[in-house]
């Protein structure tokens, strides 16, 4: 035989391996948050609404790559993680937050949400909302400026209309007002808050697009449909208990955004499929518990936070194996 | 029809069957022959020629008498020129005889079998099975006389075909099936005889709905009522005797325990087509059906090859590679062993031997990346392990944790290393964990025994100085 022709390698079994690769996997949910995004742009005007988006990307994409210097690893900028993580931060801002603000919290979010723990995978809370949470303690009132929509179209931001974003109204004033802002009709008010027609962050207020995205994610098996199923399913039966209106309850605020892009990071999420159905519900109710007692109108960004502690309790409920007739109870993993 | 299909993980990897349509032919038989003398798990076998003696086709050159063993044939006549070590598929060397093809193609006496199953007792048929050399062919080699052979207090209800040729590339069992049909259920239905199991099923993967058809119209044909021919979902690794039973049966094979536990017996079609031969035709396991495919051979097929043919031989008759060789696997992709050199043969339980070139490098690339917990390793996984978890506790030298996260029940299919996004090496972490609990079982096992048998030992000396003291007591008194 032809000594040339044969170079063997070993190496153990598989020998085959699927496509599937980091970068595949975030490019997918890069493209299932398309639709919301250009949503955010429809919405509040394609001038400094993109620049926040576009800013937030770049500044995530950067301090990735100096996170790599600094702590002597590969680079890791092109497993498009921290774009996803840039992207995502930005879809959670006010339209009008200014520039500097954004680039601020993009760094938060890669370098103390996620390289202080050891970069990808050691994460343990959503590094996004480790951002959001920084900027929402360090600058409350950017936070909390909400352009009405069709109103901010170019640079500079300030021509924008204000308002409030619905959650807030019924905090402030009751459900009955901001009924009244939808010529007092449930239907209409469906539909804006189901289009996306209100006021909020960037990428939460479409609710119909997230559901798109979500769905493309859980049909290429990307995210799996327990954790947004339990988390959406909790908010509403528990919303029904505490007598607030169901759908709109589901429909307003980040809830989509935060049930199908934040709550399902891999990092920070549970690893056993019974640990994510009880994540799910865990995050509805502590979601509804703040929306009616707690200060703020949202509670989706603490909720996942808190709940982000709680993730090695859940990947205690481990599948049980095949053969093993029931789960052993195990005391230490 | 229904679909049976196991309920937890699985995937389903491209198939690449490009064999499919190519039946079997036969190879020439290769002018030396390396035959292992041990090609089953179990006891091995010692030689029972030596260096010298010519040998004809059939006759028997390793034998054991242990209970778990299978005995070995010649498989050309010829010269024993040597017996020495040499490479075997599992990565390590075995005893083997070396012969010289006279290649004048002799037999040992002329093969007899059995007139007719109603006249035969299970007990000649076992034999017969015992006798030809018969293992599991699907790549266990689990010797078949003893499969068929439970404690007298089991009782099997049924035995399953298993047609469910999951690994890519492989289409072994799919030509046994589309070209030996009539075996397969003679094979079937000698096993139910000799475990008086009422049912006989053949369980095949709807990705070979003519195989399904073929063997339908067989058994109805001969109207057979008590076997059953049923279609099981395409996945891997639907094959799996345990995953098999899950499927078919909805029963689940209790840990350490094997399938009888649960009234069946798995038995992969080759194999029933051996044990057909081997009791009708008193043919012994000399030769076997294999796939030969992957991009670095130029004709893939499926061929019908002599055991102890080298790969070498197999190359030069099938005309050659096609490009550089990087990657020689026995078995298939998912489970198959790489090899390092040509000169392994084939042996009982081979059912493929792939050939790649350099795209097989990023086929299954060697770089690690951390581990994102996707947690897909943990979804896909067929037993319900963490893989994540087991292979972190490996990499952190902790074994009790690997124990505790149940190692030791993985099946090694090759399913987590296979979605892992960050191509990480898991079953190949796992699969050591579990060998370093295997072993380290064993040698706690050996521990205790060699123990209790000096504490035995002392207890004997001990009575028997007691013994002689009554008796001095005796004579005194
Ligand atoms: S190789 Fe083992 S751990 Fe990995 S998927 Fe298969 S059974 Fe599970
Ligand atoms: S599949 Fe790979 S990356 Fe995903 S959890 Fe398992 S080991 Fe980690």
């Amino acid at each position: 035989m032809d000594e040339n022709l044969v170079d063997l390698i070993v190496t153990s079994s598989p020998h085959i391996r699927d496509k599937a690769k980091v970068s595949l996997i975030m490019r997918g949910v890069l493209i299932a948050l398309m639709p919301a995004t250009i949503a955010g742009l429809y919405f509040f005007g394609v001038g400094h609404t993109l620049g926040v988006i576009i800013v937030s990307i770049l500044s995530a994409v950067v301090a990735e790559y100096l996170s790599c210097l600094i702590f002597r690893t590969k680079a890791t900028v092109y497993d498009l993680s921290a774009a996803v993580t840039g992207l995502l931060l930005a879809l959670t801002l006010p339209p009008s937050s200014p520039y500097w603000m954004v680039a601020v919290g993009a760094f938060v979010a890669i370098i103390l949400g996620k390289w202080i723990f050891g970069g990808i995978g050691s994460n343990p809370f959503n590094p996004a909302l480790v951002g959001r949470a920084f900027l929402m303690i360090s600058w409350p009132t950017y936070m909390t400026i909400w352009v009405k929509p069709f109103t901010q179209s170019v640079f500079p931001p300030t021509s924008a209309i204000t308002t409030a974003t619905p959650l807030n109204i019924i905090k402030l004033k009751g459900f009955s007002e901001l009924l009244t802002m939808f010529d007092g009709s449930r239907l209409i008010m469906y539909k804006s808050l189901f289009l996306g027609n209100v006021a909020g962050s960037i990428g939460e207020t479409s609710a119909l697009l997230l559901l798109i995205g979500g769905i493309v994610l859980i049909a290429k098996k990307i995210i799996d449909w327990r954790i947004p199923a339990g988390f959406i399913g909790t908010v509403f039966i528990l919303s029904a208990v505490f007598n607030r209106d169901p759908i709109f309850s589901i429909l307003s605020g980040g809830l989509f955004l935060g049930a199908f892009f934040m709550a399902t990071d891999y990092s920070s999420s549970p690893i056993t499929v019974k640990g994510r159905l009880w994540y799910g519900i865990s995050l509805g109710v502590l979601t509804v518990i703040f929306r009616q007692f707690g200060a703020s109108p949202e509670g989706i960004m603490f909720s996942i936070l808190i709940m982000n502690c709680f993730v090695p309790f859940f990947d205690k409920m481990l599948p049980r194996v095949y053969g093993h007739l029931a789960l052993k109870r195990r005391t230490s993993i | 029809m229904k679909e049976f299909t196991f309920k937890t993980g699985g995937v389903y990897p491209e198939e690449n069957k490009m064999t499919k349509d190519s039946p079997f032919v036969p190879l020439t038989p290769p002018a030396i022959a390396v035959i292992p003398l041990s090609q089953h798990i179990g006891a091995p076998n010692t030689p029972i020629i030596k260096v010298g003696d010519r040998v004809k086709i059939g006759q028997v050159i390793g034998s054991a008498n242990a209970f778990v063993s299978a005995p070995v044939h010649a498989t050309i006549s010829g010269e024993v020129v040597a017996m020495e070590l040499r490479p075997f598929p599992l990565g390590t060397k075995v005893q083997s005889v070396i012969i010289k093809n006279d290649f004048k193609e002799e037999w040992v006496g002329d093969l007899k079998g059995i007139k007719s199953l109603e006249s035969s007792s299970k007990e000649d048929l076992i034999k017969n099975i015992r006798d030809k050399g018969i293992v599991g062919m699907g790549g266990a080699t689990f010797p078949t006389a003893v499969k068929l052979s439970p404690p007298k207090d089991k009782v099997i209800d049924v035995v399953i075909a298993n047609g469910a040729e999951c690994e890519p590339y492989l289409t072994t069992d799919y030509r046994v099936m589309m070209e030996y049909s009539e075996k397969i259920i003679n094979g079937l239905l000698i096993e139910m005889k000799i475990t008086e199991a009422k049912h006989g099923i053949i369980a095949i993967e709807t990705n070979k709905k003519d195989a399904v058809l073929l063997l339908e119209e067989n058994v109805k044909k001969r109207r057979i009522d008590n076997i059953e021919v049923i279609l099981v979902k395409t996945k891997y690794p639907q094959g799996g005797e345990k995953q098999l039973i899950k499927a078919v049966l909805g029963k689940e094979v209790p840990v350490g325990e094997l399938p009888l536990e649960v009234g069946a017996i798995v038995q992969n079609v080759g194999t029933l087509k051996a044990v057909s031969e081997a009791v009708f035709e008193g043919k012994p396991l000399i030769e076997r059906g294999v796939t030969v495919s992957g991009s670095a051979i130029k004709r893939p097929g499926n061929y019908t090859i002599r055991i102890g043919t080298t790969v070498t031989d197999i190359i030069q008759q099938t005309g050659g590679l096609t490009k550089k060789l990087r990657k020689l696997i026995f078995g298939g992709p998912m489970m198959g062993i790489a090899q390092s050199t040509l000169e392994v043969p084939v042996t009982k339980g081979t059912s493929g031997i792939l050939f790649f070139g350099e795209e097989v490098l990023e086929m299954a690339p060697q770089d690690e990346m951390p581990c994102i917990r996707c947690s897909r390793c943990v979804d896909w996984c067929p037993i319900g392990l963490m893989p994540l978890l087991i292979d972190h506790a490996w990499r952190r030298e902790d074994i009790k944790l690997t124990e505790t996260l149940n190692a030791t029940d993985c099946i090694e299919c090759g399913v987590c290393s296979y979605v892992c996004p960050s191509k990480r090496h898991l079953t190949e972490n796992v699969r050591n964990a579990k060998q370093k609990i295997l072993k380290q079982r064993k040698i706690e096992a050996a521990k205790k025994a060699a123990f209790e048998k000096i504490k035995a030992l002392k207890e004997k000396k001990a009575q028997e100085a007691e013994e002689k003291l009554g008796e001095g007591e005796k004579v005194n008194g």
